[in-house]
């Protein structure tokens, strides 16, 4: 089971704060999960479509779309920051 | 040598800084920048803002810069508060206060780390305005401020 995080605009677009997942079959990295994600249709496909600008982080750490991903991680997908 | 708060409470730059300094006879130069709550945003008039955040990768993300900031330059120190929740305008969003014992290396360093604080520390403004709310965009500058710190060691 990994855990997945939306934050901001994300999080409202699709009404979750949260949820736990069992890591989909073939799913390895941050793409893949990105991908998977984005197959579930409807506000998944349009919050998370290749064209937006999406972030994601791994274990809190700041991740790249080919960053592996493995059971216990704490994924977190959000819009570019705009702190400071 | 860091000291990293992510609060929703206001705090008081001068009293921040102090903190930073006080104590440590060796510090020459303080360098600090206070990013403040505007009343205005595209042309609009903003009422309040609220800053939400992913609490524990912002600490770290924040310690991160800093370690950065103190590998490029001799330190003595770096104090980063920044504020969640809800703000006014006027209000003090964002401090970043450097203590080395010369000069250059704290204004290096201060800009270096709210450079990358901008677009790497999990940070998002919504604002409020007469006619509803809305998410500020990350700007394209920010983007380029950041990338200028990759080409420049000494940040000269």
């Amino acid at each position: 089971m990994i855990r997945i995080c939306y934050f901001a605009s994300l999080r409202e677009q699709l009404a979750l704060v949260e949820e736990p997942l069992a890591l989909p079959r073939g799913v390895r990295d941050v793409a893949g999960l990105r991908a998977a994600l984005r197959a579930r249709g409807g506000v998944w496909a349009e919050a998370l479509a290749e064209s937006r600008p999406v972030l994601c982080a791994v274990n809190q750490v700041m991740a790249r779309p080919g960053q592996a991903i493995a059971d216990g991680d704490e994924v977190a997908f959000f819009p570019p920051v705009t702190g400071g | 040598m860091f000291s990293v708060h992510v609060q929703s409470e206001p705090f008081d730059p001068a009293a921040e800084v102090e903190l930073l300094r006080a104590g440590n006879p060796r510090i020459g130069a303080v360098v600090a920048f206070l990013g403040l709550m505007r009343d205005l945003s595209d042309g609009e008039r903003v009422e309040a803002m609220t800053l939400e955040h992913y609490p524990g990768m912002t600490e770290k993300a924040l310690e991160a810069i800093c370690a950065d900031a103190a590998s490029r330059w001799a330190l003595e120190g770096i104090r980063v508060v920044h504020r969640v929740g809800e703000l006014r305008p006027e209000e003090p969003i964002v401090l970043v206060a450097v203590a080395s014992r010369h000069r250059g290396e704290a204004f290096r360093a201060c800009e270096l780390v709210i450079d990358y604080l901008k677009t790497r520390a999990p940070f998002w403004k919504k604002e409020r305005l007469a006619g509803g709310e809305r998410w500020v965009e990350a700007r394209h500058g920010d983007s380029e401020a950041e990338a200028r710190w990759d080409q420049r060691s000494d940040g000269a």
